[in-house]
């Protein structure tokens, strides 16, 4: 090479080394709208933590409460994967429009489509240990079931029983204008969810706590989970997510965010006894991916 | 002919390392020594460990993400983060030199900063916010996103916890009046919306009374 040229293309690189600054390391990408109120709600208000008694009662309602944000580590025979019930339930199941402990309280005894019984309190909480939890309902006179329940009674104090309380569940989402889509929904989880759960869904965690959990993959929720319906999904989404701006996403984004999560695998419906098809027919009228192609896999076909 | 190439080969190699004399300076010499164009030694505010210095309100780098801190400089180099200090020599580094003081900040221990000081009255507000939020007004937790102790979670989240009392005020202040807006999609943004100056000086107390090595 001519020893000119080198010369001149050694001064540019060091003009382009010092005019040149680095792009941040990791662009987080496109925000979501700034707004960023929960969505409004005038709620039930439960009695603040330190309101629990320093008594016997207040033991049991204490131990309810940690088993209800570290649940690995309080009731860890009874759990599949790396969620907590917090997870769903925010703000240790405080959060109205986050399907709050205070609200639930007060509509059991009720009847489920889902097992088509009535369904009480300790019933629907077992439900969520083996699809939500993916795994093993705890025994209704256990003290893992009694901790719960007691922490549920505690914080429902002065509610009035036998009503929807407002709060309750996750707020229902009007349909979105376009059918939802994978691709724009992996955009949105590109942009706005990937710095905590992961490129890949399989959230993070850090000396041997989960910070934020996955969201699918075989540490996540079940087929069976309220959580893998589209509608449910995009329901608790649109309300809390990204977490500390809930409200901030469209209704469209919400559809199609939930869409692309509820498009990958997670362990198997623990009612799945072999027979993808019929467990699909029996249990799965409703809006969910299960036994759909996605690419080159039939969701829940490899499923364990 | 030949004499000319000599010269010229001399003149490429002088305006290629002429500034440095060799590579392109380590992070343990940029962070010691500076870079010699207009970059100082790190140390001399940032602690000779990257520990910081409380009392003159200079935080800790070291033990901090990486990225976080090379998003840093990038952010007061074009001012997305404004700093009197800090933005003149954020814009002295090259783009090689920010990445090695980076890596090399991130790869010291974090810093153990229990200096047994309490957080007084305040306290209870302030580890209120820190571990249980304010969610009546949809806030999480600072350690929800900043690890259980404050002590970051890579490649997102700072080490919070241990960070001297009027630099972390400071920043939450910046937040609030737009001084810093490089945070990912806004998040701290939404955080610092939610606090009143209460909180601010509350929560600002109490994490500067915790250590990033040691359990609340
Ligand atoms: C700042 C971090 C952060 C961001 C960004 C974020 N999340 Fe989350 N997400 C969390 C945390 C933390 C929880 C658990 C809440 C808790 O335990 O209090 C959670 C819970 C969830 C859950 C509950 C189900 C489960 O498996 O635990 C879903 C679904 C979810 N997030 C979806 C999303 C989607 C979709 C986005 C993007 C639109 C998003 N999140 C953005 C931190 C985040
Ligand atoms: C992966 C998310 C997830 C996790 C983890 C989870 N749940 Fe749920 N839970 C749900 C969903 C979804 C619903 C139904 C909410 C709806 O459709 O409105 C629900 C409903 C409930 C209800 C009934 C609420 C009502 O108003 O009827 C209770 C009680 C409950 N969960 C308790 C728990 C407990 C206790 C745990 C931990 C052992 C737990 N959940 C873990 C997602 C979850
Ligand atoms: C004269 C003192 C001084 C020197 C020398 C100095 N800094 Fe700083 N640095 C500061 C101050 C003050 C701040 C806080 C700026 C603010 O308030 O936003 C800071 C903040 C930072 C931050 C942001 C930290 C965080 O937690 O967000 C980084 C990164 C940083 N400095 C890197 C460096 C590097 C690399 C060098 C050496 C090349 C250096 N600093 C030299 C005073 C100094
Ligand atoms: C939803 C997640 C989230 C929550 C909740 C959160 N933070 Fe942050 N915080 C971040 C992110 C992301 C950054 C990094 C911003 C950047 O890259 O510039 C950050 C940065 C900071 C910094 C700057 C650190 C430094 O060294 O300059 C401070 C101070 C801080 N947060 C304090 C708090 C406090 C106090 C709370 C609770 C009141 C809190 N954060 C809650 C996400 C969060």
């Amino acid at each position: 090479m001519d020893i000119r040229v080198l010369f001149l293309f050694s001064v540019s690189l060091l003009i382009v080394n010092q005019v040149s600054r680095a792009e941040p390391a990791e662009p987080a990408g496109k925000a979501a709208q700034a707004v960023n109120a929960p969505i409004p709600v005038k709620a039930f208000q439960p009695p603040p933590d330190e309101a629990i008694p320093d008594d016997e009662f207040g033991n049991m309602v204490r131990l309810g409460r940690k088993i209800f944000t570290h649940t690995g580590k309080y009731a860890a025979e009874y759990v599949g994967n790396n969620q907590s019930c917090v997870n769903c339930h925010l703000d240790a199941g405080r959060l109205a429009n986050s399907a709050p402990l205070w609200a639930a309280w007060v509509r059991y005894p009720t009847y489920r489509k889902k097992n088509q019984m009535v369904n009480t309190m300790q019933e629907r909480i077992q439900g969520c240990f083996r699809y939500s939890m993916n795994g093993t309902p705890p025994p209704a006179d256990g003290e893992t079931l009694k901790a719960l329940m007691s922490y549920a009674y505690w914080m429902a104090e002065g509610a009035p029983t036998g009503v929807t309380l407002p709060g309750q569940g996750y707020p229902k989402l009007d349909k979105p204008k376009l059918e939802p889509d994978y691709q724009r929904g992996a955009d949105v989880f590109a942009h706005n969810c990937a710095l905590c759960h992961g490129a890949d869904g399989e959230g993070v965690r850090q000396d041997d706590q989960q910070v934020f959990p996955p969201l699918w993959g075989k540490h996540a929720f079940n087929w069976g989970a309220g959580m893998h319906r589209i509608n449910t999904a995009a329901a608790f989404i649109r309300a809390n997510m990204p977490l500390g701006k809930g409200g901030s996403l469209s209704v469209q984004q919400a559809w199609d965010v939930a869409y692309f999560v509820n498009s990958h695998d997670r362990p198997q419906d623990p009612r799945f006894e072999g027979d993808l098809e019929a467990t699909k027919k029996k249990f799965h009228n409703h809006q969910c991916r299960y036994g759909d192609k996605v690419g080159k896999t039939v969701l829940g076909r490899s499923s364990k | 002919m030949k004499k000319r190439a000599g010269i010229y080969l001399i003149f490429a190699i002088l305006t290629y390392a002429a500034p440095t004399l060799g590579a392109p300076p380590s992070g343990k010499t940029l962070a010691q020594q500076g870079n010699g164009k207009g970059a100082p030694g790190c140390v001399s505010c940032h602690g000779d460990k990257g520990q910081g210095n409380p009392a003159a309100g200079y935080p800790y780098l070291a033990g901090q993400p990486e990225s976080y801190l090379l998003g840093q400089l990038n952010a007061f180099a074009d001012q997305t983060r404004t700093s009197p200090v800090m933005q003149p020599f954020a814009s002295a580094l090259s783009v090689e030199e920010m990445q090695a003081v980076s890596a090399y900040f991130a790869g010291l221990p974090l810093p153990d900063t229990d200096s047994g000081k309490s957080a007084g009255d305040t306290a209870d507000a302030g580890r209120r916010l820190a571990t249980q939020g304010k969610w009546s007004v949809g806030m999480p937790a600072c350690f929800q996103c900043h690890g259980d102790r404050g002590q970051g979670v890579a490649p997102h989240f700072p080490a919070i916890s241990g960070q001297p009392e009027d630099y972390l005020r400071n920043q939450l202040e910046h937040w609030r009046k737009g001084a810093r807006s490089n945070d990912p999609i806004g998040l701290m943004q939404a955080v610092v919306g939610h606090l009143e100056e209460a909180d601010i000086a509350a929560v600002s107390r109490y994490l500067s009374t915790l250590s990033p090595t040691k359990a609340p």
